[in-house]
């Protein structure tokens, strides 16, 4: 049904979207947590530096993670030597750019979800014994699961489209980094390719539905759960 | 200020809150309800926080059954969770993801005295433990909500008005289950409230909290008497607390006899025990006053008694305090009349006088029969 080329396309971009929230959940969690819970200096910095890859040309940030994190870049030189990790032209970079163009809009959705916790249901636990850790285990965290879930939905989603800093981060290779939105962007380039570039259309638009009615079933059940209905 | 006693709670705080100053100093009993009592905005609120650990104040001490919850000078600040105060606040704060019974265990299973299975009796909440939250009416919650802090093992219980987010009929639901916890429960419990009738009925002790501060800190029945501290305890709520024995029962016209020193008040039967002591509150507009012995009147409760302080406030309506007592142990009564009526009768300080109690409300009934008002017969 799938050709072989789809499908290689269509899992990689599956591997790479899931890889990529997997890894940024915590850390946007713990930014999340800072910009809501805690005032310090450079508070408004950070802020600015995370909501960066909302604004900012893809191909810059693409760019960015090439000097960063290339074979000869700061960190990529060290993350080489110490971890044998490697970035450029390699899926795990298409992740790292993926997760970086994704990260506001998890965050954000997180950090919405942590402010609308109500911190008098926290207070109360604290009254009952429980330590800070079990205060965020069994209150906070639960009661901001739909908004973990909506920004981890929304994060896949973008990974799974994003184009501009992946091309230019980890370029456009067959079986390594292209994911379905460079392989389609291949099939517009060529004569004839009007007809595999629908069929590459189809397959986003159904995987992107998908995503988007899992979350909003899931989300109904937290939501009513967490508000204490039935 | 009373004297400081060591297994108490000790207060002595301050804190700046914006342009508010609070600056508490009080020490509270050991035993029975206290009740801290002001207007909206008093800081009987902050009191309380600063108490369980989630307001800290600037500077003072807070110690509870001789152990040091803060100290500022040195440097000891307890966490809210190692504090053992169980909080129950105006507003339920149960958590919406837990089920009864979950909210119920959250902070621990009881201990020997306060069994989960005897915390879900007392509160008569057997019924609710699978439901969620959301499920539960506003009188459900805040029993659950006592519950839970109950089994997380309190050496107090902290009330925040827990009764004002309620409407009358669930009050009425509730209050007697606080004068359960009191009454069975030897736990000593500071209760917040602005409404003078809940603090009769439920406090032995009571403080007067004004503008971040404790006016005055003292037996019920001895504040509420005061024409002093009327500003703060209320002129709506004017009358007087009565602490009386149930002594006896008249089967014949249904009547029980509740004595006082000096006398005995008359009410319809109370199926309660000889011995118990009931608590009695008379509203000032329930007593009439006479200048000699009346005949034909069919209001049997009358004792002599004689003006001890007449209230200097203008206006058509004076108040005076009575003392129907022995001449050790004063009773005090007041009564509320009109100024025309004063000069009629030519009542003066010192002077003697009858008083006639047309009702009384009772502040210490039985379980399930809260505040109820009888006619005096």
């Amino acid at each position: 049904m799938l050709t072989p080329l789809e499908s290689e396309a269509l899992l990689l971009s599956l591997r790479v979207g899931l890889v990529s929230v997997i890894f940024s959940l915590p850390l946007s969690l713990a930014v999340a947590w800072l910009l809501a819970r805690r005032e310090f200096p450079g508070k408004t910095l950070l802020n600015g530096i995370v909501h960066l890859p909302l604004v900012l040309p893809p191909v810059v940030v693409g760019f960015a993670l090439l000097v960063l994190f290339g074979r000869n870049g700061v960190a990529g030189a060290w993350l080489y030597q110490v971890f044998g990790l490697t970035f450029a032209f390699d899926w795990k970079g298409a992740a790292l750019a993926s997760a970086v163009m994704a990260f506001p809009l998890m965050m954000r959705a997180m950090r919405l979800s942590l402010e609308n916790v109500d911190r008098r249901l926290e207070a109360a636990a604290r009254t009952l014994g429980a330590g800070r850790v079990k205060v965020f285990a069994t209150i906070t965290l639960p009661l901001m699961s739909p908004g973990i879930l909506t920004g981890a939905i929304l994060a896949f989603a973008r990974s799974v489209g994003e184009f501009g800093a992946t091309i230019t981060f980890v370029s456009n290779i067959p079986g390594e980094t292209r994911t379905l939105p460079l392989a389609l962007y291949v099939l517009t380039q060529v004569p004839g390719g009007d007809q595999a570039a629908w069929r590459l259309t189809a397959i986003s638009v159904a995987l992107a539905m998908a995503a988007l009615i899992a979350s909003e079933l899931v989300a109904r059940r937290l939501d009513r759960r967490i508000r204490g209905a039935g | 200020m009373s004297p400081q006693i060591s297994t108490g709670i000790e207060i002595d705080i301050e804190k700046r809150l914006g342009e508010f100053n609070l600056a508490a100093k009080l020490a509270l009993p050991p035993s029975g309800v206290t009740a801290l009592f002001g207007r909206s905005g008093a800081g009987k609120t902050s009191i309380v926080n600063a108490l369980a650990g989630l307001l800290k104040p600037d500077r003072g001490r807070i110690a509870a059954g001789g152990e040091i919850l803060f100290d500022s000078t040195r440097g000891i600040d307890l966490p809210p969770e190692r504090r053992r105060l169980g909080y129950i606040f105006q507003e339920h704060r149960l958590f919406p993801h837990y089920s009864v019974k979950g909210n119920l265990l959250y902070g621990g299973k009881g201990n020997g005295q306060i069994s989960f299975d005897a915390v879900v009796t007392l509160l008569g909440i057997e019924n609710l433990l699978a439901r969620r939250v959301g499920e539960l009416s506003g009188g459900e919650k805040q029993r659950v909500a006592i519950g839970r802090a109950l089994l997380a093992n309190p050496r107090l219980l902290l009330m925040d008005e827990p009764l004002a987010a309620l409407d009358a009929a669930r009050k009425a639901e509730i209050l007697p289950f606080i004068a359960r916890l009191r009454d069975e429960l030897s736990l000593p419990i500071v209760y917040v409230s602005h409404a003078m009738e809940e603090v009769v009925s439920l406090a032995d002790t009571l403080a007067l909290v004004d503008d971040g501060r404790i006016a005055a800190i003292g037996p019920v029945e001895e504040l509420t008497s005061r024409l002093d501290l009327r500003p703060l305890t209320g002129r709506f709520e004017a009358g007087s607390v009565l602490r009386t024995v149930l002594r006896g029962q008249d089967a014949t016209y249904g009547l029980s006899e509740l004595a006082f020193p000096g006398g005995r008040l008359r009410v319809p039967h109370l199926a309660l025990p000889l011995g118990t002591v009931l608590r009695l509150r008379i509203h000032a507009r329930d007593v009439v006053l006479a200048n000699a012995p009346v005949a034909g009147l069919s209001i049997r409760n009358a004792f002599s008694g004689k003006v001890v302080e007449i209230s200097p406030e203008p206006g058509p309506l004076v108040d005076l305090r009575i003392d129907i007592g022995t001449p050790t142990e004063p009773v005090m009564l007041w009564a509320r009349i009109t100024r025309r009526a004063l000069e009629d009768l030519k009542l003066q300080l010192g002077g003697p006088v009858f008083a006639l109690v047309k009702t009384v409300a009772l502040d210490r009934p039985s379980p399930g029969r809260p505040d109820a008002e009888t006619e005096a017969s």
